[in-house]
């Protein structure tokens, strides 16, 4: 069963994993980020585990926690058919990680991904560029501090795209109103 | 068709709806494709919802040899500059249809990637809403430029003509309207 | 771009590789992808593919709506099997919640999702024969998909993006005259199939450029985390709907067609033959539907009933908050994944307590099945691409989100 799973990774890496738990029939651990490689390894190699496919390798973003970033890494086992969940921390000031692309072939474009939308490097990624947004874009969208509503634009456009909102932005109040229309 | 310009008055008055008649039934399409639009772009083009009763039947994947323009589903900023391209390529006479409400005015998707309507980028014929639009709804659309396109002048794409006259008579300098390079 | 260490001199002749950008806009009907492809003569020597030119926005804009107001968007996602998105994203919210939906609301939504997963997988065969120069398959496919949406329709109410699932339930029950309309539409779709496999399955042009195209190894497979059709085809015998069962696929019986070599061909025998077990499904769901309510008797998940929205303020203010406020969902994560049309579509769903998501990250089972993209494409000819893409079945609107 998956909670010996756990346990037995609990065991092994007993100072990288921070927390580990069973809610809503997830397998999760919650683990630092400096050992993910050699984590993922072992739950890869390890002949009974044999978590030969990453399902999702994603991030969310807590915004105003310490640490901000949790790289999500769901791995599953095709011939036990058993799930589980990797959460790594990272931090605001440093948002950086090992890159798994060498162990499984899904992990290179999601890593690509995760960069593109909240800005975390992957180290010893073999092509660590933009993959859904353009390489002009600046910032990382899906971030929490990242407004929804903003254009960066590739071609000169016709007119302006959002006529009222984008005036409305641009007007503070205690400022002459004349320059706004810009 | 620079001929149609230099004819006498009387004459293109009488071949203007003629011409018009030939171009507005038979539009040779370029479906731009890109969303969920496709899907009922794929509905009016087959058996049930037939696109080629109206004559517009052929999809010609080069610009080059299409003169409708039929921008179906999302246009976002990365793919702006492609559509642009496409556009110029198309030579005159041509017409775009901004099919769905992606298209016409970005949609529900108000946000960072995706362009807000398509006439930001080039000029837009017929807008269709619709999320997706009915295939009646396109053919309806598709009848609407129909109309349009009959009662064009001959005139409209006549910028050889209009730019001799208006530097004969002195109303524009010469050198501001040579091409750029 | 000249690499001498490639110049072949075949009869002395000066050769160099060739650059050709099959561009985001393209005749195959599948969606807005770039392929940069280096060619050696019709062989492809390097293959490298760029995604996003139908990048919306949408974990961004699910972030700021409230979870009834994510629906909208999941159909969009795979749009050419809209209602099994939705469920999947209501069996993910409903597990945050805590809740079971109502026996009825399971086969309901069997039912419902299998008829999308037909109509996704014709349109998949339709596409690929128009793809090889059949137009008459695409005919086919398209007007037996037409029968199902007049289906859809006169359920849901919209041909394409219904957004008929909700948290809890459903919007409305099935027609009182579905059974009917069901077996209209499924003898005709019945028909319809047999006129593609008699036209296809054993036609020499066909075969010649789908049989030995776009081969995987089962390893490269499962490393990739190829999921639906594209694994199966290779010999994995791995489907969401068999081993983890959810909503009533552990009480009717199927079975789930699997490939040996792992070509384009055999994906086109998968999809085939699934659409004969989702009809399969289909008929034993409708034989054994339960009577009962489709909503889940919850009224901090569900809408009341309308006679109570207007003749008591309970009813109202319960109205209100749901609208306004949204569903209040727990505190927490869990990734819950669901059969789509093609693959493991997985919700990634995070929770902080309030009516709006605070992440909806989605599993899309295109975005992994185009990550090695270069291992089908690369030592195969041009003409080679057409039907592995088209095997593929990647739809852009859930490659992109």
């Amino acid at each position: 069963m998956s909670a010996s799973d756990i346990k037995r990774l609990v065991r092994k890496f007993k100072n990288d994993i921070v927390d580990s738990s069973e809610r809503l029939g997830m397998d999760t651990a919650l683990v630092k980020k400096d050992n993910i490689v050699e984590i993922v390894q072992f739950l890869k190699d390890d002949d009974k585990l044999a978590y030969n496919m990453l399902r999702h390798l994603t991030c969310v973003d807590y915004l105003h926690r310490e640490p901000r970033f949790e790289v999500i890494y769901v791995l599953y086992s095709t011939t036990n058919k058993q799930q589980v969940v990797l959460k790594a921390m990272i931090n605001a000031d440093d948002t950086t990680i090992d890159s798994i692309s060498h162990l499984y072939g899904s992990a290179n474009w999601a890593e690509r991904e995760v960069w593109d939308m909240y800005g975390i490097k992957f180290n010893h990624h073999p092509n660590m560029r933009r993959i859904l947004l353009y390489e002009e874009f600046e910032g990382h969208p899906l971030r929490k501090d990242y407004d929804k509503q903003t254009s960066q634009p590739r071609v000169q456009l016709l007119r302006q795209e959002r006529d009222a909102f984008e005036e409305f932005k641009t007007y503070h109040v205690g400022e002459s109103a004349e320059g706004s229309r810009s | 068709m620079g001929l149609e310009q230099q004819l006498p008055g009387f004459i293109t008055s009488k071949l203007e709806p003629a011409v018009n008649w030939a171009r507005k039934f038979s539009l040779f399409q370029y479906p731009f494709v890109t969303a969920c639009c496709g899907m009922e772009y794929m509905s009016v083009s087959c058996a049930r919802y037939d696109i080629a009763r109206f004559g517009a039947e052929i999809p010609r994947f080069s610009p080059r040899q299409a003169d409708l323009l039929f921008v179906v589903g999302t246009v976002n900023h990365k793919l702006a500059p492609f559509l642009r391209k496409v556009y110029e390529q198309m030579t005159e006479p041509k017409w775009v249809v901004a099919f769905g409400v992606c298209a016409s005015t970005g949609g529900f998707y108000d946000n960072y990637a995706t362009v807000q309507g398509i006439d930001k980028i080039i000029p837009v014929d017929i807008y269709i809403p619709g999320c997706p639009p009915r295939p009646e709804q396109v053919l309806d659309a598709l009848m609407a430029l129909q109309e349009k396109i009959q009662n064009e002048p001959f005139d409209k794409y006549a910028y050889e003509r209009r730019r001799q006259v208006a530097v004969a008579e002195g109303l524009v300098d010469a050198e501001r309207l040579k091409p750029p390079g | 771009m000249p690499d001498s260490s490639l110049d072949m001199d075949t009869a002395g002749i000066h050769t160099e590789p060739m650059l050709l950008n099959m561009g985001p806009s393209h005749p195959a009907m599948h969606g807005t992808v770039r392929m940069i492809l280096t060619l050696d003569g019709e062989t492809v020597i390097k293959c490298d593919a760029e995604i996003g030119y139908l990048h919306r926005g949408f974990e961004k804009e699910c972030e700021n709506a409230t979870w009834t107001q994510v629906f909208p968007y999941t159909d969009r996602l795979n749009y050419v099997s809209p209602l099994l998105n939705n469920f999947g994203f209501a069996l993910a919210v409903e597990k945050l919640l805590g809740i079971e939906a109502t026996p009825r609301c399971n086969y309901i939504r069997t039912i419902m999702g299998e008829i999308s997963r037909i109509g996704d997988h014709l349109t998949c065969l339709g596409a690929g024969s128009l793809e090889l120069g059949g137009f008459s398959g695409f005919l086919y496919a398209v007007e037996a998909r037409e029968h199902l949406y007049d289906l859809i329709e006169e359920v849901t109410g919209a041909r394409l993006t219904v957004s008929y699932g909700r948290v809890g339930g459903l919007k409305t029950d099935l027609t009182e005259d579905f059974a009917a309309r069901w077996a209209f539409a499924r003898e005709r779709v019945m028909r319809i199939w047999e006129d593609i496999n008699k036209l296809l399955t054993r036609n020499r042009i066909f075969l010649d450029r789908m049989e030995g195209t776009g081969v995987i190894s089962q390893a490269d497979a499962i490393s990739y985390g190829l999921t639906g059709p594209m694994l199966r085809s290779t010999g994995v015998d791995y489907d969401v709907r068999k081993d983890h069962p959810y909503f009533a696929y552990g009480d009717v019986d199927f079975d789930v067609p699997v490939g040996t070599h792992g070509d384009n061909f055999d994906r086109y025998q998968v999809r085939l033959e699934e659409i004969k077990q989702s009809m399969r499904i289909i008929d034993q769901a409708l034989a054994r539907l339960p009577d009962g309510p489709i909503n889940v008797d919850d009224p901090r998940v569900v809408l009341p009933e309308k006679e109570r929205v207007y003749n008591s303020i309970e009813g109202m203010i319960n109205h209100f908050k749901l609208v306004f406020e949204g569903i209040q969902v727990p505190a927490g994560e869990v990734y819950s994944y669901t059969e789509g049309g093609n693959g493991e579509l997985g919700f990634y769903v995070v929770s902080n307590g309030t009516g709006k998501p605070w992440k909806v990250g989605i599993r899309s089972p295109s975005f992994y099945n185009m990550c090695p993209i270069h291992k089908f494409v690369e030592g195969g000819m041009i003409a080679d691409i057409i039907p592995t893409f088209d095997g593929i079945n990647m739809i852009g609107g859930e490659i992109d989100r």
